[in-house]
């Protein structure tokens, strides 16, 4: 719980350090146990070629997962995630490396909270965006004890 | 095999939106939370670490962002049968209001926001957008998940 990111500090337009996962189908079979969701395209490779698929695809919430992650990561244990919002525009596939990115779009006082909003997405090894997105924080301010 | 050119009508669409599940309520296992956290691979010591959160600004474990996909939630019924048994996710707009704590009992319900249908590359797709909302034992909403699927 330290490097605690404070809204004086956030610049408009700067871009947040990326981060990267590499999911397996065992972590697949993991999200699904934790989530519940266990249709058999996220694991069953058969199943999911007979649904016109090339092979198992990640569940769209574990890749919003990771987005949570990247903001809660970025807004450290102070801050806040308020808004969190992405479409699953392109497929991902266990073993392939996706990296979470982001930039601040813009920073902003609204009923005496602190907030930033960010663009954020993840890409493909092949640098394509499968999933872009927005996110809204709350940081604390340096003005505001314990704020 | 041979795509239907349409499928919704105006009356159907009327029909289905609005439609409302049944609430579920689950309670949030501090066990469940951190299985989750693990399986998105991620160590944050607010939902992995108790000693940790529990000096921290919530005064404990609280789970991570999209944690509540686990709370099991109804599907509205339709009044009519939809042609297609494939489905994919197409995204989710979350509001967070609350933090979500162990121990906590979420109620969810789910309604339908809108269906329509357009021709994608795999064909005519039904796409539909759910509100999903989760209320604690305070009667707190504590988050709103605004989610979309496709069936083709």
């Amino acid at each position: 719980m330290s490097n605690q990111l404070f809204w004086e500090d956030v610049k408009e337009g700067s871009e947040l350090t990326p981060q990267s996962h590499q999911p397996s189908t065992r972590q697949l079979v993991q999200y699904a146990g934790a989530s519940g969701d266990f249709y058999e395209i996220h694991y069953d490779k058969d199943y999911a070629q007979g649904n016109n698929l090339d092979g198992p695809i990640l569940h769209g919430a574990l890749k919003s997962a990771f987005l949570g992650k990247f903001m809660t990561d970025w807004a450290g244990p102070l801050g806040s995630l308020k808004k969190l919002s992405c479409q699953y525009r392109g497929m991902d596939f266990p073993g392939q490396v996706i990296t979470a990115k982001g930039s601040v779009n813009r920073k902003y006082q609204l009923d005496g909270n602190f907030l930033v909003d960010c663009t954020i997405w993840l890409e493909n090894p092949d640098g394509q965006n499968t999933t872009p997105g927005t996110a809204t924080v709350e940081l604390p301010s340096k003005g505001v004890p314990n704020g | 095999m041979t795509t239907p050119p349409s499928f919704l009508t105006a009356e159907m669409r009327e029909q289905a939106i609005g439609t409302q599940s049944s609430p579920l309520t689950m309670e949030v296992e501090k066990g469940a939370i951190v299985k989750f956290a693990e399986a998105i691979g991620d160590d944050n010591p607010l939902w992995t670490d108790e000693i940790i959160a529990r000096k921290g600004k919530y005064g404990g474990l609280i789970a991570p962002p999209t944690f509540l996909r686990s709370i099991r939630i109804d599907r509205p019924e339709l009044p009519f049968d939809l042609p297609f048994t494939r489905l994919l996710d197409g995204g989710s707009d979350w509001e967070y209001f609350q933090p979500v704590r162990a121990g906590d009992l979420i109620t969810a319900k789910n309604q339908i926001t809108d269906l329509q249908e357009r021709v994608g590359r795999m064909g005519l797709m039904i796409i539909m957008t759910n509100l999903i909302t989760y209320v604690n034992q305070f009667q707190e909403v504590v988050a709103t998940q605004t989610n979309t699927s496709i069936r083709y």
